[in-house]
This record gives C-alpha cells, structure tokens and sequence, in this order.
C-alpha cells in the first residue's frame, strides 16, 4: 500500500538537499557560460586551428555521457594535483560539459543575425569591440535566452548524477531516506515531485523572458 | 591502460558492448513505439486523454531518468512490479524516450500541410488509410532528423543503467577498475569509446535518414 504520511515526510529532507541540486545546476551553468563563451569565440575565429580545437572540444563533450565525464573528472584532478572537495569536482564536470552545448547555442545565436547589421557598423566606422559589445552580443544574449534556460533545466536533471559521487543532493538524499523508511515508491516518487516542482518553475521564468526579451 | 589488462577483461567488455548496444535498440525501439502511439492518442483522442498524456510527459520530461529508474526499480516491487536489473532497465529507457518521440512525431505530423488532408478527406479516404498513407509517411520524413538525434542522445543515457547493476559497459568497466585500480584509465578509454561510438552511430543515422527520406518520398 502507498504510505501518504511517508510520502509527505520526505519533503522536508528532500527540499533541503535540493540546496545541493541548485548549487551545483547554478554554479554549473555559470561556469558553462564563461567557458562556453571562450569555445564559441574560438569557433567563430579565423584561425582555423582554434576552430578546429573548438570543434574537437564540442563533439568529445557531446559524444560522452556525463556520468563517465563525471568519473573521468573525479579522478583525474588528484592526478594532476588538484585536490578539490567532490562537490567543486561535480561543479567543474558538469559546467564543462554544459560549456560544448552553450557554446553551439551561441554560436547558433550570433549566426543567425543578419550580416547587413555588422557590415552597416563597420561602414560607419565601428570598432569591432563596439560592434561586439553594442550591437551583436546584446541580441545574441537575448536570442538565446530560451535555450540557456532550456538548458539550466537539463543540467537540474543531469545534476541527479552526482550523487554517484556522494553528493547529498536530493537523488542522493532520497536513497539515504528509502534506506531507512524502507518506502522506496514514496520516498523517490516525493523526489521526482521536487525535480518536477523546480523544473517547472525554471520553465515558467523561460517564457516569462521569452514574453519580456520579445522583438 | 596496460593492454595485458585490457586483453584479459575484453570478454566482460565485450559482453558490456553487447548488453549497451541491445539496451540501447530495444529502448529505442520500443519508446519510438510508445511515443508514436501516445502521439496518435493526442491527435485523435479524447479531451481527457490529451490531458492526462500531457500530464504524462510533463512528468517525465520534467524529472531525471536516474530517479525514474530508482521509482520503477526500487518502488517497483512495493506496487507488486518486481523486476530484475534488466528489464527494469529496459522499461526505464522505454517510458523514458517515449514523451521525447511523442513530441518529435507530433511536430512531424503537425508539419503535414493540412490541404492534403483535407483533399483525402474530400476523396473518401477514411482516417485509418489517411494516417497510413499520408500523416505517417509525411510526418516521419520531417520527424526523422530528430528522431535521429534523439536516438543517439539515447545511446548516451544506457550508462545510467550501471546504476541499478545492469551488467552493460559501464558496469562492466567500473568493476574492471576496481578490480585493477585503475580508475582513471579505465573511464578514459571508456570516455573514447563512447565518442567513437556516438560518432559512428551520428553517422550511420544520417546515412539511414537520407535513404528512409527517399524512401517515403518515392512512396507517397
């Protein structure tokens, strides 16, 4: 039989873990933007080595599972000396894997304004630092507004996978709560109620700035 | 990565590949099945089952496959659904992938210009012979590229699998390290594999897609 008392238990140790969820979702995708900002730079540069570097980049981070870039980083800083606690480690993995997708988007972004804008700027004797900061970056950012949020939610999903790593983040902390109340159904379906909760607000503020940012 | 170590484990890989690849197939397969159905029902379908399949693929699109797996796997038994790692698994990449197809097939059908539909109508067509003669090999030639991209992002969710023990490459690769230590190598040359991998079904996908394409061309 389904326990309701169980089930709405499980919300106040599992809300309070999902500080976790955010942590690593947010820090995550702000370290996405930045290294996501440098790769769309070298795809769009003409220095055809960078690009190609930049394409390599992409296609390794898309082609594997984040798991396996999860495991990958989680051993590989100790290596190379860095010693981190696993949170930051999750923070680094996941941020560098959001990086090849927010770079595409970008990249898709900057593409798709017409080039009659930044020709007409360079016409009138723009620098290409203010074409850049004034005139193609400002509709690029907004352009790519929805998909960035698209993909915060993702990454709010992909985050569950730290918890192989031991974070106690609400995949993390829900296993530790089934283990004891032996109610695993209640206990992971209240789990899947607060990723549902937080995706859905993050949806939500999507179409808002969607509606707000619209031409 | 010792290649002695490598020599001695490559039959549990192989097995590991085997297991990845079969899970990867029937996950999609079937979810592609699924998918096509729930998007038929919301075509077609009453109000109260548009709603509830929108609920259904609210819910899964909004949380992570990891705890669905855990809901089907661990609470599974508790509703008297008791079932090993594998087929667990296997119904997890099913209901997982299916709102994703769901929705692909139903921008595909969507993009069917009604006209034609209408004028099938208009000749006698019944719905049935419409959706097979018309919506169906339309709607796919549009849907197939993301399809296909969905069945390759796919590929990459079997890993999730080895979580719940189901003995595919992951799996086995996480036991081949523990067993030799060798953690970093062993999730390196699991990382390469899975770029080769995903770039050669990339491939192999839109090679498929440009003959199905001209396929349902050259039918309709």
């Amino acid at each position: 039989m389904f326990s309701i008392p169980t089930f709405i238990d499980s919300f106040g140790p599992l809300a309070w873990a999902a500080r976790y969820t955010l942590l690593v979702s947010g820090l995550g995708i702000a370290l996405g933007l930045v290294i996501g900002a440098l790769v769309c730079a070298a795809a769009l540069s003409p220095s055809k080595a960078l690009r190609r570097v930049a394409a390599i980049w992409v296609s390794f981070l898309r082609g594997v599972p984040l798991l396996v870039q999860l495991l990958l980083m989680y051993y590989l800083l100790p290596v190379v000396g860095i010693n981190v606690p696993a949170v930051a480690a999750a923070v680094i993995s996941v941020g560098i894997c959001a990086s090849a997708y927010i770079s595409e988007i970008w990249r898709g972004a900057i593409s798709a304004l017409p080039r009659g804008q930044s020709e007409a700027a360079v016409a009138i004797g723009m620098s290409a630092r203010t074409i850049w900061g004034r005139i193609i970056l400002p509709q690029a950012v907004v352009m790519s507004l929805p998909a960035l949020i698209n993909e915060l939610i993702l990454l709010v999903k992909a985050s569950s996978l730290v918890s192989v790593v031991g974070i106690l983040e609400i995949t993390r902390a829900s296993q530790a709560q089934a283990a004891t109340t032996f109610r695993p159904l209640e206990v992971y379906l209240a789990a899947a109620c607060i990723y549902l909760a937080i995706n859905l607000c993050l949806a939500g503020i999507g179409r808002w700035l969607e509606h707000r940012t619209a031409v | 990565m010792d290649m002695d170590v490598l020599q001695q484990y490559a039959p549990m890989l192989l097995r590991g590949f085997g297991i990845t690849i079969f899970c990867w197939l029937v996950g999609t397969v079937l979810g592609m099945a699924l998918g096509l159905l729930i998007a038929l029902a919301q075509r077609y379908g009453s109000k109260p089952v548009r709603w509830l399949l929108q609920i259904y693929i609210e819910i899964i699109r909004g949380t992570p496959f990891l705890v669905q797996l855990f809901v089907l796997y661990y609470g599974g038994p508790l509703i008297g659904l008791r079932l090993d790692a594998l087929p667990a698994g296997l119904l997890g990449l099913t209901i997982y992938g299916s709102p994703y197809f769901a929705e692909i097939f139903r921008s595909g059908f969507n993009a069917v210009p009604i006209g034609q539909i209408e004028a099938a109508r208009a000749i006698g067509m019944t719905e049935p012979v419409i959706i097979r003669r018309l919506l169906l090999p339309l709607g796919l030639v549009s849907a197939l590229p993301a399809l296909v991209n969905f069945s390759i992002i796919l590929t990459k969710e079997t890993v999730i699998l080895s979580i719940i023990t189901v003995p595919e490459l992951m799996y086995q690769v996480s036991r081949m390290s523990t067993e030799t230590f060798r953690y970093l190598e062993a999730n390196l040359v699991l990382a390469l594999f899975f770029w080769g991998l995903v770039e050669a079904i990339s491939r192999l996908g839109r090679r498929v897609e440009t003959r199905i394409t001209k396929h349902l061309i050259e039918r309709v």
